[in-house]
């Protein structure tokens, strides 16, 4: 972001103008920024530490939450599922989608519709893609199961309904639907790569799995960074499409941290509890961002 | 497209043809690899939505044969009648509408309105407010949702479709993708159009917003299928079956008529149906949105 660029001799009475003017343009805006984003987030510190409760009584308990999270098993099943869907969906979606970037980085022909094809999923609702993928999924006359056995595997998984196999079908679920995204970005910032690395590259001999590794992929690094961390907070945030298409279960299988949150505050009214459960989850999430900003910092030293 | 556009990425350049860097056998084998790739990757992207449309026009008995059916024997059109019998369809789609319409004009309007202020007003405290709103895209929603929600009922706006306009018209990404844009006018024409007696408004109205038209489009159509596609907020908010949107209408549908497969799928296929005529009309305008806020952030 470009900070201070102002030009040092405009004149006065614009200037003092557009001080003013400046905060009336940014005001409807952040009436309801505020109110309803920034004011919750900071309630979320404080409910977290008290007993606040359908009935409102909010009783300051200190840390007598958290200490209640970590004896609890539940909690104990959404952090590691979460830390699950996490550790496999980013690098999976990562790997994906920059595959296909790199695809249609080139020069082939029908790439216009692949784009529009791959990003496609993206904006279609949760509720209907799992919905059909619960269906695909579907153990014994489902496509995939189908597919599988047509492949010659004599036991193909019960994805949804096992234990062992609903958080893969999840997984894949989330890849799938989020890829496309993903890719756009990558796409844009192949847009960057100078054209005459490569030709650089290419004239010393090295082949397109060389040029890929000492040109493409350290040209990318930020573009890398940036989607590494959006990939990162949307998987550990994971809601929606666990709630549709599992809905936690079989059992606790793909039960995760913003699922518990849910569960405890909308379902059994413990909006204290519930809320230490989301601190978690956002110190989760800020702990990865920042490790992640001084990890990018290093390598860029 | 206007000059000011340039900073958007140009897709379609990219795929144009360009000096070739292999020699040619090489080359086309990996030519043939790679439409290998993009046809394999193509039918894993699209074969659920096929699926989907051949089996929302089956009875249900045909949906899970073995092996699948790709093209539905007989054809029940029927489908798509009984399902505006049997589920409150039109009552859905009404008020899906009326929050993705009204949410799309107030973020416009007021994410502009923000992002003008932010892009070109010069006020102490611009860049720290600027850094808390960026912030709050990076906390993650379900973090904050139960104090949000105890306000929201404090505020007398749960159950009512105000609480999902509340929740989606303020959301700091239309202030981010707007901002991203505005950044690219040069400052030079804002002190031109002020030298010359322009209001402050005067420049929002008639020179950022023309200038805009592509930034708007990518913002509208990208906040209309967000409110579109929304399952939690509704999931929360939205109580009484008069006021569900289709994505609770449809998960509440699959409830009551658990085996009515065909007609849970006639019900995706018509969720998911304006959205698909959006895209289509206006994908390019999702891309470049996508690409201004990605890129530079």
């Amino acid at each position: 972001m470009s900070v201070g660029e102002a030009p040092i001799e405009t004149r006065r009475s614009g200037k003092a103008r557009s001080k003013a003017v400046g905060w009336l343009f940014i005001l409807p805006n952040f009436i309801g920024f505020a109110i309803l984003t920034l004011v919750p987030i900071l309630v979320l510190f404080y409910m977290a530490f008290t007993d606040w409760n359908i009935f409102g009584g909010s009783e300051w308990v200190g840390l007598d939450n958290f200490r209640r999270l970590f004896g609890d098993k539940s909690f104990y099943k959404a952090l590691t599922n979460t830390l699950y869907y996490a550790g496999a969906h980013v690098p999976l979606t990562l790997v994906v989608s920059l595959g296909l970037a790199m695809l249609l980085n080139s020069k082939l022909r029908g790439l216009a519709f692949f784009r529009t094809a791959a990003f496609f999923p993206y904006i279609t609702s949760i509720v209907a893609v799992a919905l059909v993928w619960n269906m695909l999924f579907s153990p014994d006359s489902g496509a995939i199961n189908q597919g599988l056995s047509a492949l010659g595997i004599d036991n193909p998984p019960g994805w949804t309904t096992s234990k062992d196999w609903a958080m893969p079908a999840v997984i894949i679920v989330g890849t799938w639907r989020e890829a496309g995204y993903y890719m756009l970005l990558f796409l844009a910032g192949l847009q960057t790569v100078p054209r005459e690395l490569y030709e650089a590259a290419f004239s010393d001999g090295a082949n397109a799995w060389q040029r890929f590794i000492h040109v493409t992929l350290p040209c990318l690094r930020p573009t890398t960074y940036f989607i590494t961390i959006l990939l990162t907070i949307q998987s550990l945030k994971v809601f929606d499409l666990v709630l549709v298409m599992t809905n936690g279960g079989p059992g606790q299988a793909t039960l995760v941290l913003a699922q518990f949150t849910y569960q405890k505050g909308f379902i059994e009214n413990q909006f204290g509890y519930g809320s230490s459960a989301a601190v978690i989850l956002f110190l989760i999430s800020l702990a990865v961002t920042i490790f992640q900003y001084f990890y990018n910092k290093r390598r860029e030293a | 497209m206007m000059s000011s556009t340039s900073s958007l990425i140009d897709l379609e350049t990219a795929s144009a043809p360009r000096r070739p860097l292999s020699r040619p056998r090489g080359r086309i084998i990996r030519q043939v690899l790679a439409y290998a790739t993009l046809v394999v990757a193509s039918l894993a992207i699209l074969v659920p939505f096929v699926w989907m449309i051949v089996s929302s026009l089956k009875q249900t008995s045909d949906v899970f044969t073995v092996p699948i059916e790709w093209i539905p024997d007989p054809v029940k059109w029927n489908n798509y009648v009984e399902i505006f019998a049997k589920a409150d369809m039109l009552t859905w789609i009404r008020n899906t509408l009326v929050l993705s319409v009204t949410v799309t004009f107030l973020q416009v309007l007021t994410g502009s309105l923000a992002a003008y202020g932010f892009s070109k007003g010069r006020f102490p405290g611009r860049d720290p407010l600027f850094l808390a709103y960026i912030a709050t895209i990076a906390v993650p929603w379900p973090a904050y949702m139960i104090p949000q929600f105890i306000l929201f009922s404090k505020l007398h706006l749960s159950n009512t479709l105000w609480s999902i306009i509340a929740l989606q018209a303020f959301g700091a990404f239309g202030v981010f993708l707007m901002k991203q844009f505005f950044d690219t006018v040069p400052d030079a024409l804002v002190e031109a159009a002020r030298i010359d007696g322009l209001s402050e408004f005067g420049i929002y109205r008639r020179v950022m917003l023309p200038l805009s038209i592509p930034a708007i489009a990518s913002l509208s159509l990208l906040s209309f299928v967000t409110t579109w596609n929304d399952y939690l907020g509704p999931l929360l908010y939205l109580r009484d079956p008069g006021l569900w949107t289709i994505q609770i209408g449809l998960q509440s549908f699959v409830g009551q008529y658990n085996t009515e497969f065909a007609l849970m799928m006639t019900g995706a296929v018509l969720s998911i149906l304006p959205v698909a005529i959006i895209f289509s009309f206006g994908q390019r305008f999702f891309v470049e949105g996508i690409a201004t806020t990605g890129i530079k952030g």
